[in-house]
């Protein structure tokens, strides 16, 4: 059985590679590339999956996953300049893929060993625009 | 890695065919059999698949809008299905054959690196028709 929990940041960001000039930079991610950022409200939506306890009646804890959430995502992204304020998207640059993987990368730990296993990370930019992350 | 991006599109469509009877076609499709046709305003969600490149994406927006766009947005939007689409003279435009037609048209003209993994169309809020794309 598969359950998600969303949860929601804003965040402003700058697509740029700092190698190349602003021309070029507007010429491969376009308005993304104007230098002092603008902002989305991402949602995040995380999947795990595994059987229900027989005891307990839950595949996880969900005020776990959100604490979780809360603790790697919201509390360091929400409200922040990501190139700016969280590492490492001084170098990487933080579109919606990147993000998403760092999100996956900073979650993987703290599932590990868990009732259930980490099997999704999906990341909206907008209503019309999502990555997802799954067994890879 | 998986990006869905989506687009929107209005056309319109009547399901009716002259394999069965009035009475069958009123049938089976209900309301939908009425003769002059009735419009949706129809969501596409594209999902393609494939590793980050080194811009930090899995595919060039621009590029991908562009594609959706002239390949099958601008055959269908703010058309009839039935009468302006050769396709759906013999063939009746449910949303199941649409979807059909849509990924065979996006296939035709795939430029990009990432490979088209899914397409998911919805005629309205309330019902929602999934494709997926095998490995060509």
């Amino acid at each position: 059985m598969f359950i998600t929990r969303k949860a929601e940041f804003s965040a402003s960001h700058v697509c740029a590679n700092p190698a190349w000039s602003l021309e070029e930079n507007r010429k491969v991610y376009g308005p993304d590339a104007n230098p002092n950022g603008h902002g989305h409200n991402y949602v995040l939506e995380v999947t795990v999956e595994g059987e229900p306890d027989p005891v307990t009646g839950m595949v996880f804890d969900l005020r776990e996953l959100k604490q979780i959430l809360n603790q790697e995502v919201v509390e360091p992204m929400d409200h922040r300049f990501l190139n700016r304020e969280v590492p490492p998207f001084d170098r990487v640059i933080p579109t919606t893929e990147n993000i998403a993987v760092e999100i996956r990368r900073r979650l993987e730990p703290r599932l590990r060993g868990k009732t259930a296993k980490l099997r999704n990370v999906r990341l909206y930019e907008t209503a019309d625009l999502y990555v997802d992350i799954g067994d890879e | 890695m998986r990006l869905t991006r989506r687009y929107r599109f209005a056309a319109s469509h009547r399901l009716h065919t002259p394999a069965l009877s009035e009475e069958e076609n009123r049938r089976l499709y209900g309301k939908c059999a009425n003769p002059f046709g009735h419009g949706h305003d129809y969501i596409l969600d594209v999902t393609v698949e494939g590793p980050v490149n080194a811009d930090g994406r899995l595919v060039d927006r621009a590029a991908l809008d562009g594609l959706v766009r002239r390949h099958a947005l601008a055959r269908v939007e703010y058309r009839n299905l039935n009468q302006d689409l050769p396709e759906f003279a013999h063939v009746v435009p449910t949303t199941e054959n649409l979807a059909s037609l849509v990924r065979d048209l996006l296939l035709d003209g795939w430029d990009l690196p990432a490979r088209l993994a899914h397409l998911r169309i919805s005629e309205t809020d309330r019902n929602a028709f999934d494709l997926e794309v095998g490995r060509n």
